[in-house]
C-alpha cells in the first residue's frame, strides 16, 4: 500500500480546492458542490487512517458522514429552490436580506 | 516506483484535475459531471484502501443519488450559467491568499509529522468487507444507525415542506 502521507496530502489538496470554490464562485449550486468536495476529502483521509490502524470504526464513521451529507444536500437544495421562487435569482450576491 | 504508487499517482492526478474542472467550469452542469468523476476516482481509492463497502456506498449515494439531485435542481432552475454581476473587487485575491495559507499549513503539518509513518500492518482478509461493516453497524452501532433513519426522515419532511407552494395566500 502507498504511504498514508500521500493519501493525506491528496485529501488536503482536494479540501483546499473545495475551500477555494466556496470563496470564489458566485453560483450557490457550485458552492454547494465545493462543500461536498470538502466532505469527501475528509472522508478520504479518514478511510486512509482506518486502513493504517486497521480499526473498522473509521469506516462506520464515514458511512454516517455520507448519510448526513445526503440529508444536508436534500435540505440545502430545497432551500435553494425556495429562494429561487421568492427572488427569481440564485446569485449569491443578491442574498443579502433576511426579509424573505 | 511500485505498481501501487503509479496507480495512486494516475488516480490522484485525475481526481485533482476533476476537482479543478469543477471549480473552473462556466457551466454548472459540467461542474456537476466533473464532480461525479472526482467521486468515482475517490471510490477507487476506497477500494485500494480495503474499504469496498464504503466504495459502493460512495458510488451509489454520492455519484448516484446526490449528483442526480444536483443535476435535477440545476436543470429545474435553469441556472446553468449565471449572468456576471459586480462582485467585490478584493474578494478573489483574498480568496487565493486564504487558500494558499490553508495549503501551506497542510504542507507544513505533513512535513513535520513525516516521522510518524512506518510499516503498515497487513489487515485480515475480511477487513472492511460488507459483512464486517454490517456486523459492526448492527451490533456496536445500532443506536446511531437507527437515529440516522430518523435524520433522513426529518430531511425528507423538511425538503417537502420547504418546496411546497403556499396554499394560504
Amino acid at each position: 500500500m502507498v504511504d498514508v502521507a500521500y493519501y493525506v496530502a491528496l485529501s488536503a489538496i482536494l479540501f483546499t480546492i473545495g475551500a477555494l470554490g466556496v470563496l470564489i464562485r458566485r453560483n450557490p449550486l457550485i458552492i454547494f458542490m465545493s462543500v461536498e468536495l470538502m466532505l469527501n476529502a475528509a472522508n478520504l483521509a479518514m478511510v486512509a487512517f482506518t486502513r493504517v490502524y486497521t480499526v473498522l470504526e473509521g469506516q462506520i464513521f464515514v458511512f454516517f458522514i455520507m448519510t448526513v451529507a445526503a440529508a444536508e444536500v436534500a435540505v440545502g437544495l430545497a432551500l435553494i429552490v425556495a429562494i429561487f421562487r421568492t427572488k427569481h435569482s440564485i446569485n449569491i450576491d443578491e442574498m443579502n436580506n433576511l426579509k424573505g | 516506483m511500485t505498481i501501487d504508487f503509479i496507480l495512486f499517482l494516475i488516480l490522484a492526478l485525475v481526481a485533482i484535475a476533476a476537482a479543478l474542472g469543477m471549480l473552473l467550469s462556466r457551466n454548472a452542469v459540467y461542474s456537476a459531471l466533473f464532480l461525479v468523476l472526482n467521486f468515482g476516482t475517490v471510490a477507487v481509492f476506497y477500494i485500494l484502501l480495503n474499504a469496498p463497502f464504503i466504495a459502493m456506498a460512495q458510488v451509489s449515494v454520492y455519484a448516484g443519488a446526490i449528483m442526480v439531485l444536483f443535476l435535477f435542481v440545476i436543470m429545474l432552475l435553469g441556472t446553468e450559467t449565471l449572468p456576471p454581476s459586480k462582485s467585490l473587487p478584493w474578494q478573489r485575491p483574498l480568496a487565493f491568499i486564504l487558500a494558499l495559507i490553508l495549503a501551506g499549513e497542510a504542507t507544513y503539518l505533513l512535513l513535520v509529522r513525516k516521522a510518524a509513518s512506518g510499516p503498515i500492518p497487513q489487515p485480515v482478509d475480511t477487513f472492511g468487507s460488507p459483512q464486517a461493516v454490517g456486523q459492526a453497524l448492527f451490533n456496536s452501532y445500532l443506536l446511531p444507525f437507527e437515529i440516522t433513519s430518523v435524520l433522513l426522515l426529518v430531511a425528507m419532511v423538511g425538503a417537502i415542506v420547504l418546496t411546497q407552494k403556499d396554499k394560504g395566500k
